[in-house]
């Protein structure tokens, strides 16, 4: 029986007491259950532990793999620095909420049937949308409600697909698939959504940025990377993803070029980052999806680094525009040099985690001999050090004075950062750490020379263009609209189109109703009398008084008919 | 401003900065003639490719976000003011 408890109920049990606990207890609940998850993640061996009798499924809610054990030990670990970066700002509702969803993250780890699986997908998307609501603000407060909608969408298109293949195949078990038929079609899509691809990509840059600067952290680290998770173990080598990545990819530099909220420009970036991993598993190769893994554990350290850095800036001087910031390095030096190296990581600069992981996609897409998924890939290496690694720190810390001199980050989110900063420099300067972990074995050496001097001259000139561009660069007080105008404006639009188009309907039914009444009046009025008329004769036909002949006249007759058809 | 200015931002030192800047991109492209850099489409492989189409990708992105931007930027307040109408 233990085998079957996941480590996911670890966190569910934190959860819930960090909500009864009080003080230094709660504290020590935030820090150490995430440990003892962590723990817990690595105890599980491979291969399916056990199963449950659900209706007439067999469940198997834990199911060890390295590649489960990878995402389920970045998922804990994410936990604990999150929650040693939150804990002292946050509300204990939003550290309740944030320690759910990573419960519901480090359960899809280890959910070896699709109907586990989808049961820890809505715990996600449930105390997600709690955390964006924790923003506390009327923006967070609808930003929720749009997030919510759209995955509880995902949530039942992924349920279409689900219920549709274990009709048709009898099985539940999470086997690789390809998208060929309706039913695995629909799964696709639902994990889609989860991993912002397009057409719904928006909600991430819609959401995130709207939450507290603890709850972004949080955020930033679960949704899609389970998405990409899920891709992994169920559509390896599906051809269509290869597209949809490149699509993200550019989608996510673009967009992030234009922003001008600092945590929006990140957000952009995640879906850029998670672009990379789903074209990887579209590649499916062994080498690919290693990357796809591997570039899921350090986006997630690098990413959540970032948007701690965004939090501590938005935390201390409450702005969170890059036209509002700038000249931050001089008071806030631990946050700069924080921001920094995740920007340099997410740029994949040798020497950081992303250098040592995102290569090994490039690589893949080179040995298969995609020549434009490689070119396009680099080139948005390029636009990636463009968009989030000199544009991050260069308007935040640098750019202008603005005159604001904040503090520095308090112990515990300096701690925070300082922890994932030194994951970022040592997954880059010891790939070996992180390559034992991947799910192939492989022979892959991350530095050479030749390789070291492309990516130096590739990062270095956009850094150049950076520069040189920034005319054109300069940030303006202005949003971008995103495919969530469709729904935000246009469908209301829409809606109230077909109301005023309906107005001459109503009119029209409004001027029958009256004739109708009119007529059923008169109609009344004429058979059944006004009320309280005293007068026989202005009775109409119905209301009057009859003599009583009349009525036992009328009594036989009806009578006599009666006896005549009954014998008939 | 009556605090004195840190060096970062003197001009002096943005204009080291920029001649080092330089030189370390002109370090980065000659290095090329000592390592081998593997071309894995004989284009790849070309005296200082990474330079030439790290320049040229991000200026075709900031170009095309410009571009793209023109049609896509609304004021801040574009979705708030939507919603005090509904």
């Amino acid at each position: 029986m233990p085998d079957l408890i996941s480590p996911a109920l670890i966190m569910v049990v934190a959860a819930v007491a960090i909500g009864i606990a009080r003080g230094h207890l709660r504290t020590a609940i935030v820090l150490f259950a995430p440990l003892l998850t962590l723990w817990a993640v690595w105890q599980v061996p491979d291969g399916v532990q056990g199963s449950i009798q659900f209706l007439s499924y067999e469940l198997e809610p834990v199911e060890g793999s390295p590649l489960r054990r990878l995402f389920a030990t970045i998922f804990s670990l994410m936990a604990f620095v999150g929650g040693l970066y939150a804990f002292r700002l946050a509300k204990w509702y939003e550290l309740a909420a944030a320690f759910f969803y990573a419960a519901g993250a480090i359960g899809v780890s280890f959910a070896g049937d699709l109907i586990s699986l989808f049961v820890y997908w809505e715990l996600m998307a449930l105390f997600s949308t709690v955390v964006i609501w924790c923003g506390g603000t009327p923006a967070s407060r609808a930003a929720g409600i749009r997030y919510a909608i759209l995955h509880l969408l995902g949530g039942v298109i992924l349920k279409v697909g689900i219920e549709g293949f274990v009709v048709s195949s009898g099985s539940i078990q999470i086997t690789p698939m390809l998208a060929e038929d309706f039913n695995s079609w629909m799964i696709l899509c639902g994990i889609l959504i989860n991993a912002a691809a397009p057409p719904l990509s928006a909600w991430l840059a819609d959401a995130y940025p709207e939450s507290s600067p603890t709850g972004s952290v949080f955020l930033s680290a679960f949704t899609t990377k389970t998405a990409v998770l899920a891709l992994i173990l169920l559509f390896p080598g599906e051809k269509v993803l290869i597209g949809v990545g490149i699509f993200m990819v550019m989608y996510g530099i673009i967009y992030a070029l234009l922003e001008n909220d600092i945590r929006r420009i990140l957000a952009y970036s995640v879906v850029n980052q998670v672009g990379f991993m789903v074209c990887a598993v579209g590649i499916g190769t062994e080498l690919a999806i290693n990357g796809a893994a591997a570039h899921a554990f350090a986006h997630i350290v690098y990413k959540a680094l970032l948007f701690m850095s965004a939090g501590v800036v938005i935390y201390r001087t409450g702005r969170n525009r890059c036209t509002e910031l700038g000249g931050l390095f001089q008071t806030m030096p631990i946050t700069a040099v924080c921001g920094i190296i995740g920007a340099l990581a997410i740029s994949s600069f040798p020497l950081t985690s992303g250098f040592t992981t995102k290569s090994l996609i490039s690589q893949a897409a080179a040995n298969e001999q995609l020549m434009w998924v490689y070119m396009l890939l680099t080139a948005a290496s390029a636009g990636v050090f463009l968009h989030a690694g000199i544009k991050f720190p260069w308007f935040v810390f640098f750019q202008k004075d603005s005159g604001l001199r904040p503090k520095d980050a308090p112990w515990n989110m300096a701690l925070a950062m300082i922890i994932f900063s030194a994951i970022c420099l040592l997954l880059g300067i010891f790939p070996e750490w992180i390559y034992r972990f991947l799910p192939y074995e492989m022979e892959y050496q991350a530095y050479t020379p030749g390789k070291v001097v492309f990516y130096l001259q590739l990062l270095l000139f956009s850094g150049l263009a950076f520069f040189l561009l920034l005319p054109l660069m300069k940030r303006t007080e202005t949003i971008s609209l995103d495919v969530d105008w469709l729904w935000r404006v246009a469908l209301p639009r829409i809606f109230n189109l077909f109301k005023k188009l309906c107005l001459p309907l109503k009119d029209l039914s409004s001027r029958s109703e009256t004739k109708c009444r009119g007529f059923l009046q008169f109609l009344t009025s004429r058979y059944l009398g006004q009320p309280h008329t005293a007068d026989r004769e202005e009775r109409a036909v119905f209301a009057r008084s009859w003599p009583i002949g009349t009525t036992s006249l009328w009594i036989a007759i009806l009578l006599s008919a009666y006896v005549l058809i009954y014998y008939i | 401003m009556s605090e004195k200015r840190h060096w970062l931002t003197e001009a002096k030192t943005i204009r080291k900065l920029w001649w080092g800047f330089s030189i370390v991109l002109a370090l980065t492209v000659a290095a090329q003639l000592i390592w081998y850099v593997k071309g894995y489409f004989t284009v790849d492989g070309w005296f200082a490719f990474g330079a030439v189409y790290g320049f040229l990708s991000c200026l075709i992105m900031v170009v095309f976000a410009k571009a793209l931007g023109v049609l896509l930027k609304r004021p801040n307040n574009y979705y708030a003011e939507r919603d005090d109408d509904a």
